[in-house]
């Protein structure tokens, strides 16, 4: 590693072990000024190469700096620096050390210029993010936690065997566009393990499963990792992948349509990070400079705005230690500010113009409209009305207007009061100067969101899909159920294949026993019924004749016997007599 | 509630017609697709989107999706 460039993940990661052995105030500061330094060294940083390791033949990459890099890298470290201000409170070191090394783990995927660096930090924001969801220290959180752990491992698989592939068919290790190997099964593996953890249907299950069981504080950091520094590595290896086009905009539709269904405020929430990330995979696979801008900069205002709202339903979890919304309501009274700031985030994610997703999703639509994909256009355009329905409306009017449910309620801490704020003033600030994110952006693409139709169009769009919502308040009462997603297949699946197979192999039992009955039983028994009718008719009863007959023939001779001395005599010299003549005449 | 109701059937329709108006007193930079040159096109998608979203996820989840909620714990 050169002496002159520091890797800011690994300083997050080298932070995190020593948070724990800090107390108090000086840990405080400490979470605080790790993130801060993060975000200043990627601030000062110079596009370029460093830190190039030379590892069993091979050079790894810690840092490949460039503008595509650098813009997730700005990103991450702030809005660790935004998680740590709304966690500041909890005193939790555990939770602290974790989030931190999460982050870091995410700068060293965007950092890493090889596929083996990138594998490394790969797996540690897996691990940590599974964690992170542990440490709410709840049966139903642990549950989560190893389900996440094990989908991603599972990811993890794919990644390092396609990156074996992959490796062994070029020779290099270097991590760049994968279009020229289309096709092979590297760049498939490698795709796949990319896509299930941007939570891309039907591999992005965990995503709603695993975030919302986090605490409040560590569902902020779980929001901004893992999808975005997936698409991170899309952009860069992916681009222009036309399956993309087609997933991200399925993805779009797929997360508002589960949200319409979902009664956990933070589930409904995640759900929509499905949803937005369909943007960003759909600009991906539009592959032009524009959709490729988009990807980026929707990635850098969704972690913002995405957080904003995260913190918001946290905040009243926090207050009130509800989640769903069938049990909250009328919480506008005690808690104006966290409403304030959380509509502040809604608006953004909702693309209302003056809020940052005005200004990025629109380049990923204006990107499908300028490549003619009228479907595309047509189906963004749609989930963008559902963004609004559901984190817009649906969400903050359950939440807080709807039917009062004199919950006691106070504003939360003033740390995540904070950290709202910040987030929310980032959100303004980018949708207000566009220009400023826009010159991070890494690809040339000029691009205006404030044009004449874009704007009505848009002011429109959401202002009656709000008469939508109204119109139809009375069907969007929240119910409380859950939703089948595809988790179902390792949730109720094993269960449900042993249930089938049970009853598959009593059939098969029946069946082998029928067939046993017919070949084995019956002949064996059919065969000695016949023996034992032998045994009884023939031999018993030629033993009782032969019985029968020496008994006939005693009872004859007993007859015969007199018992007088001299009949004996007399039978005697007969027998002599008798025996003499035969022997004479025989002579 | 009469009043609020009132106000936001006010703004929408505000909202529709300055959608038809403005674009033809502005001369807009040039539509991609021939219908967004249809008049109040975003509030026609708009409130089409919005009811076809909550109309057939309601079906979908009322058909196939929802479950109890203790539906994994048992």
């Amino acid at each position: 590693m050169t002496p002159e460039w520091v890797h800011p993940g690994l300083l997050l990661i080298a932070g995190a072990c020593l948070v724990p052995l800090l107390k108090g105030r000086a840990r405080r500061l400490a979470i605080l000024l790790l993130p801060a330094a993060a975000f200043l060294i990627c601030a000062a940083m110079k596009p370029g190469t460093y830190g190039v390791v030379s590892f069993l033949g091979q050079e790894l990459v810690f840092g490949r700096v460039d503008k595509l890099s650098l813009v997730f890298a700005y990103v991450f470290s702030l809005l660790a620096f935004v998680g740590m201000v709304y966690s500041l409170h909890t005193g939790d070191a555990a939770e602290h050390a974790t989030a931190l090394t999460y982050a870091g783990g995410a700068l060293g995927v965007v950092f890493a210029g090889d596929f083996l660096s990138l594998f490394l930090f790969w797996e540690l924001t897996a691990v940590a993010a599974a964690l992170l969801v542990w440490l709410r220290r709840e049966p139903r959180a642990v549950a989560a936690g190893f389900r996440y752990l094990l989908v991603h491992l599972f990811g993890g698989l794919c990644l390092l065997g396609g990156i074996v592939m992959h490796c062994s068919q070029t020779g290099s290790i270097a991590f760049a566009d994968m279009s020229p190997h289309a096709g092979g099964a590297g760049f498939v593996l490698i795709l796949a393990a990319f896509l299930l953890n941007a939570a891309v249907p039907p591999l992005g299950a965990w995503l709603p499963d695993a975030y919302p069981e986090a605490t409040a504080t560590g569902a902020v950091f779980l929001t901004a990792f893992t999808t975005k520094s997936a698409v991170y590595a899309l952009i860069r290896g992916y681009a222009g992948t036309e399956m993309l086009v087609w997933l991200g905009a399925a993805m779009a539709v797929y997360g508002v349509v589960y949200a319409v269904l979902e009664n956990d405020a933070r589930r409904l929430l995640a759900y929509h990070i499905i949803s937005q990330v369909g943007y960003m995979v759909c600009g991906v696979g539009i592959g032009t400079d524009l959709a490729l801008n988009g990807a980026a900069s929707h990635a850098f205002a969704h972690i913002l705005y995405k957080a904003l709202l995260f913190m918001g339903a946290g905040a009243v979890l926090h207050v009130t230690g509800l989640r769903k919304l069938n049990e909250m309501g009328g919480l506008y009274r005690t808690m104006p500010l966290t409403l304030s700031l959380y509509m502040i985030g809604a608006f953004a994610i909702s693309a209302v113009p003056l809020f940052s997703g005005f200004v990025s999703k629109a380049m990923v639509v204006s990107a499908a409209a300028e490549s003619h994909l009228t479907a595309i256009f047509l189906l963004l355009t749609l989930a963008s009305a559902g963004t609004f329905l559901h984190t817009g409306l649906k969400l903050p009017y359950y939440m807080f207007f709807g039917p009062d449910r004199a919950l006691r309620a106070q504003e939360p801490p003033r740390n995540m009061l904070a950290a709202m704020g910040l987030a929310a003033a980032a959100c303004v600030f980018i949708g207000v100067f566009p220009g400023l994110l826009y010159r991070h952006l890494p690809f040339a693409a000029d691009y205006a969101p404030y044009t004449v139709r874009h704007v009505t169009s848009t002011l429109t769009l959401l202002g009656f899909t709000a008469l939508g919502f109204f119109l139809l308040l009375k069907h969007l009462d929240p119910d409380p159920t859950l939703s089948l997603d595809t988790d179902w297949i390792y949730r109720r699946g094993p269960s449900s294949s042993l249930a089938l197979a049970h009853a598959w192999l009593v059939r098969l039992e029946d069946l082998v026993a029928r067939i046993s009955d017919f070949l084995l039983r019956r002949p064996v028994l059919g065969t000695a019924a016949l023996l034992s009718k032998l045994d009884a008719r023939v031999i018993d009863a030629s033993a009782v004749g032969v019985a029968q007959l020496t008994k006939t023939l005693s009872q004859e001779a007993r007859t015969k016997v007199s018992g007088h001395a001299q009949h004996y005599a007399l039978l005697m010299a007969a027998g002599i007599l008798a025996a003499i003549a035969m022997a004479v005449l025989i002579k | 509630m009469v009043k609020p109701k009132r106000w936001l059937y006010a703004g929408l329709a505000a909202l529709a017609l300055g959608e038809i108006a403005i674009p033809r007193l502005l001369a807009p930079e040039k539509a991609h697709f021939w219908f967004e040159d249809l008049p109040a096109w975003g509030a026609i998608y708009g409130l089409v989107s919005c009811v076809a979203i909550i109309v057939i996820s309601k079906l979908l989840g009322k058909l196939w999706l929802t479950r109890r909620e203790d539906y994994y714990d048992s």
